[in-house]
């Protein structure tokens, strides 16, 4: 109760400049040209489309699928299915949305064939409390990243990942790796703004509390 | 507002989306007071920046161009048939 300023949420001024940004209208994303000449049979304008976001695609279907050969294939099938729905693309979202939501669907579909017994959603495993509770207080060194060579620090970066829910670490890449905002994730994934912030945190608690294995200071206080 | 309720909003929290003064002053001063939870919130924020910044998947750009010139053969003779 300290601070009792009458704050009204109309008043755009009040708003942080990030957030009062956009409210504001915003000029036609450049996509959008690339999109329209490539549906008129320009396909030179869907290769450039192609060059800009095959690396966020894959990288995706990696996270998704934990699996390179897999994140190659699944990388061509959506380009290719891309071009070929591209009528369906009606400008609602940003282009880049839109293939990351084929991606996904593609990514889960991969995961279903490879596990025949176990069903893969995005819903699976997030009826319990497990890991949503931190329990490792433990503070981390100032730069815990720099007592790994690069390649170990890769490694702990995948096998951490990879123990999440794919559910979990889908919605942790899209927001947190490949910058996504909450709306945006939700509408490739096929979930609520809730759904995506509440399995955000649980697989921000979870890796955090992986990574803390690795990354916290020594009882000695050394490095 | 105790640890629970200060975990409750730490996604918004995180994604500067506490546009209430009067909540994002309880949270702020939670924070200030309860150890725990200044230690969650910097070393989530360190496992977000982590992520962020090492990559764990190469994507050469060898890779990008088989990839590409694969995608756009398939494209190429959908259309010419
Ligand atoms: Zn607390």
């Amino acid at each position: 109760m300290a601070v009792q300023t009458q704050s009204t949420t109309e008043d755009l001024t009040d708003l942080p400049p990030e957030i009062a940004a956009t409210l504001q209208a915003e000029p036609p994303h450049p996509d959008l040209e690339l999109v329209e000449r490539a549906k008129a049979g320009d396909t030179s304008a869907f290769e450039q489309l192609v060059r800009q976001y095959d690396r966020q695609i894959f990288r995706t279907a990696q996270h998704i699928t934990q699996n390179r050969e897999d994140a190659e294939d699944i990388t061509q099938d959506v380009f290719f299915k891309a071009f070929q729905k591209l009528d369906q693309f009606q400008g609602n979202s940003k282009f880049s949305t839109w293939l990351v939501r084929i991606a996904v669907n593609e990514s889960l579909m991969r995961l279903r064939k490879r596990k025949t017994s176990k069903t893969v959603s995005m819903d699976q495993d997030v009826q319990t409390d497990e890991g949503s509770i931190p329990r490792d207080f433990a503070e981390w060194r100032p730069n815990p990243e720099q007592n790994y060579s690069q390649s170990e620090l890769a490694e702990i970066l995948r096998k951490t990942i990879a123990g999440l829910p794919p559910g979990f670490r889908t919605v942790f890449t899209l927001r947190d790796i490949e910058n996504l905002s909450t709306e945006e994730t939700a509408e490739a994934l096929g979930l609520s703004v809730p759904a995506v912030k509440s399995r955000l945190l649980r697989a921000r608690l979870q890796l955090r509390e992986r990574l803390s294995r690795y990354f916290r200071k020594t009882k000695e206080g050394s490095k | 507002m105790n640890c629970t309720d200060f975990l409750a909003k730490l996604t918004d929290y995180f994604d500067g989306q506490i546009i209430d003064a009067e909540l994002l002053a309880e949270v702020k001063e939670h924070l200030g007071t309860c150890h725990h939870c200044e230690v969650v919130v910097d070393t989530t924020r360190k496992t977000i920046d982590v992520y962020r910044g090492h990559q764990p998947y190469e994507f050469p750009e060898e890779l990008s161009e088989r990839l590409r010139a694969a995608v756009m053969t398939r494209c190429k003779a959908s259309v010419s048939k």
